[in-house]
């Protein structure tokens, strides 16, 4: 099948293209980027007033299957991030079972090939169980497809165990994602630790909970020669952390979640609001403007999710009981939308620079380039639709969203996946 | 008539609110001294003690405050109700709205519970203490108290030693200070403050003893002894030491200065027997003092006005 993308906004940095022109697509793969192309026999798809850009990618997602279907599948979840714009996700081992080892990796890439709509990347376990006891087999889940490991969810207690366990990757140049929490200082932490946690009346999440465990990380990347990805920054502190070390040339990437990005701990109002529930917590102003810069600046790579899909009766819950986390993948690009581009904080190559081309520098994916012979993994957005977060908007089984009755600007109307149409004026095709 | 339909935490009331709460109280205390402690005010009202969590003294409070004014009471409580079977605080919320009540008074371990009831049911909610979060009749009856000993609370310069982090006495009692013009300075070891006093309005002290002189109220907190993690203080004498309520501190305090302590106490640990049992001790007046609030806050929640009669 050939499709021609016509005069759309073309942006890839990676090639140095930003400029009004034709993508013609011929079996999965882009012929021709120029001017006033020929359509043939084509199928011509409309982009004018639209941008066209490398295909997003969400570095950290949650799928739920296997164990959590009602939460959410590799069906819903993949029709999820067509719906949001992205080509690809990497998906989170915290399962059940958990993805550690190789047959449970086999399990994940064999599903999404049959009910995918978008590719889906498997992230193993960095320990058995996520127990941060015994190394995972990461050979065998290597060869099975796992793009990286990551015990997200939980963070590596022992310096022993995260330095055995980086040690082990090297081997394999395999990235390790690290969720950071210190289980000792976070305790039963729900909220950031400070004003909210005082007058909300619940337990907190210090910063320094985060940080500890980051600067840990990094002194054992130093020590080992691993490469390591820093899931889900969320303090001031840690965008420090990170600047330094990539200051002195060590080998970490890092990720922000748009919660994280476009919500502080003010928005936990005394409504108690369980879809503000999220591990690490929203921090405070001062955090979300560290982490704005820290992107704007290339210290934080790229723009993850984290999208954590739940029930609603899990989060109709008191906050306290009610599980973390808020969906993301429908979202995520409207935001960025919303509060950066329209504000003109960033453009539209700095959007393809963190939701496409360097989560896929730090997954270590094939590079996905607008030029001929690129994979046809295309993104098409329309910077002037408007987006009612309502839960009918969601193609995800979960409605737990963090910007619930939000009205936001910018989504995606086309996905293609290797040329294969998932996403068409914005509804997922069937 | 109150501004608010619910007592979940301070921030609900206005001033005159808390007032009005006050002086009503004044003319239901007066009942509570008679031979026949009952009015018909709320006669035909169902007021549900929901206790998810074991309670003793406030549960009892107010469930007197509740027949004091003819008022159908149910115990619902966490050892009977469903809750314990798994159901979730919505679905409890949604068959006592069912069950058409009028009022519901809560205490649960969890903070926010209380707004989350309001929110699945038309009755009125009073928060019987919310996790560490809130417990706004606490805090009102100690008005009520400081007012009737000291006889004004604006200007009051009060005290709240001990644990403040866990306290949601504290919580309540800050706030409530700040709202009638009284200063609440929080003493304690800095392991048991929590992040931000500030927020809640509270001045910070962490030598007991240079406060005192300047105290009106020295309001003595509960201790809790037995924790799973780490002690915040290294031995319950050395707690005694620094921060409990003793004979020797009492006499650095002004002749007209009080002590109170929302019970239950630790007798010999944040404060001493001789002090418990003085005459400066207002705690068994507390306990007076939290029928007739709640009474008042029942009363003018269901529609009530200041003269504590109609209804």
């Amino acid at each position: 099948m050939a499709l021609l993308l016509k005069r759309g906004r073309v942006v890839d940095p990676a090639v140095g293209l930003d400029r009004v022109c034709d993508v013609l697509i011929e079996d999965g793969r882009i012929k021709e980027v120029g001017e006033n192309l020929e359509a043939g026999n084509a199928t011509v798809i409309e982009c004018a007033e639209k941008i066209v850009v490398p295909g997003l990618v969400d570095a950290h997602v949650h799928l739920r299957e296997p164990g959590y279907e009602y939460k959410e599948d590799i069906a819903s979840g993949t029709r999820a991030a067509a719906h949001g714009g992205f080509t690809a996700v990497a998906c989170m081992p915290n399962t059940n079972p958990v993805c550690d080892e190789g047959s449970a990796v086999r399990f994940v890439v064999e599903r999404a090939a049959e009910r995918g709509k978008v590719r889906v990347h498997p992230i193993g376990a960095l320990t058995v169980g996520l127990k941060g006891a015994a190394l995972a087999e990461m050979g065998d889940m290597l060869a099975a497809g796992a793009v990286a490991f990551s015990d997200d969810g939980k963070g590596v207690q022992s310096s022993g165990m995260m330095r055995l366990i980086m040690d082990y990757a090297k081997q394999f140049d395999a990235v390790v994602i690290a969720h950071s929490e210190d289980e000792a200082l976070v305790g039963k932490g729900v909220v950031n630790e400070g004003a909210i946690s005082t007058r909300l009346g619940m337990a907190g999440w210090p910063a320094a909970g985060e940080d500890i465990i980051i600067a840990r990380d990094i002194c054992l990347a130093q020590l080992t020669g691993c490469r390591l990805h820093v899931a889900h920054v969320s303090t001031a502190g840690a965008v420090e952390l990170i600047r330094a070390a990539k200051a002195k040339g060590l080998r970490v990437t890092a990720e922000v979640t748009p919660h994280h990005l476009f919500l502080d701990e003010d928005a936990v109002s005394g409504e108690y609001d369980t879809n503000l529930k999220m591990n690490p917590p929203l921090r405070s102003a001062a955090d979300r403007e560290a982490l704005v810069a820290g992107l704007a600046d290339g210290t934080i790579d790229c723009i993850a999710t984290d999208h954590a899909p739940h029930a609603a009766h899990e989060k109709a819950l008191e906050f306290e009981l009610a599980p973390f986390g808020s969906t993301g993948l429908e979202t995520a690009l409207p935001l960025v939308v919303t509060n950066l581009v329209a504000k003109k904080l960033a453009d539209w190559a700095d959007v393809a620079r963190w939701m496409a081309i360097n989560p896929r520098a730090a997954l270590k994916l094939p590079e996905v380039r607008i030029e001929a012979g690129g994979v046809a993994d295309i993104t098409v957005i329309d910077p002037e639709a408007r987006v009612e977060v309502t839960p009918d908007f969601f193609e995800s089984k979960s409605a737990n969203s963090a910007f619930l009755t939000a009205t936001l600007l910018g989504k995606a109307t086309e996905v293609f996946v290797g040329g294969r149409i998932a996403l068409r004026n914005g509804k997922v095709v069937d | 008539m109150l501004s608010t339909r619910h007592i979940i935490e301070m921030s609900d009331m206005t001033p005159e609110d808390v007032l009005l709460i006050l002086d009503t109280a004044e003319s239901f205390k007066e009942v509570n001294e008679r031979r026949i402690k009952k009015l018909p005010t709320l006669r035909g009202r169902t007021v549900v003690n929901l206790f998810l969590e074991p309670s003793t003294r406030t549960r009892t409070s107010f469930e007197l405050a509740a027949k004091r004014l003819s008022a159908d009471g149910i115990n619902f409580s966490a050892s009977t109700s469903a809750t314990v079977k798994g159901e979730s605080l919505v679905d409890t919320a949604e068959t006592l709205s069912a069950m058409a009540c009028d009022l519901v008074i809560v205490r649960h371990k969890y903070a926010g519970s209380p707004r989350m009831l309001a929110a699945h049911m038309d009755a009125h909610i009073i928060n019987g203490g919310d996790g560490m979060h809130q417990h706004p009749t606490q805090a009102l009856l100690d008005l009520f108290t400081m007012r009737e000993k000291l006889g004004k609370l604006e200007g009051l310069k009060v005290g709240i030693v001990g644990d403040i982090c866990h306290s949601r006495v504290a919580g309540s009692l800050i706030p409530a200070l700040r709202m009638v013009g009284a200063t609440p300075i929080v003493i304690a070891p800095p392991t048991l403050l929590p992040a931000r006093p500030d927020v809640l309005g509270a001045e910070v002290a962490t030598s007991l003893d240079d406060v005192l002189p300047d105290l009106d109220v020295a309001y003595m907190l509960r201790i809790q002894m037995e924790r799973a993690e780490g002690m915040p203080f290294p031995s319950v004498r050395e707690y005694a030491t620094l921060f409990g309520m003793n004979e020797r501190r009492l006499a650095k305090m002004k002749p007209h200065a009080i002590v109170m302590h929302p019970g239950p106490m630790n007798r010999g640990v944040e404060i001493s027997s001789a002090v418990a049992d003085s005459v400066r001790s207002m705690i068994l007046d507390q306990v007076n003092a939290g029928v007739a609030v709640r009474m008042a806050a029942m009363y003018l929640l269901l529609g009530g006005d200041a003269s504590g009669t109609a209804a």
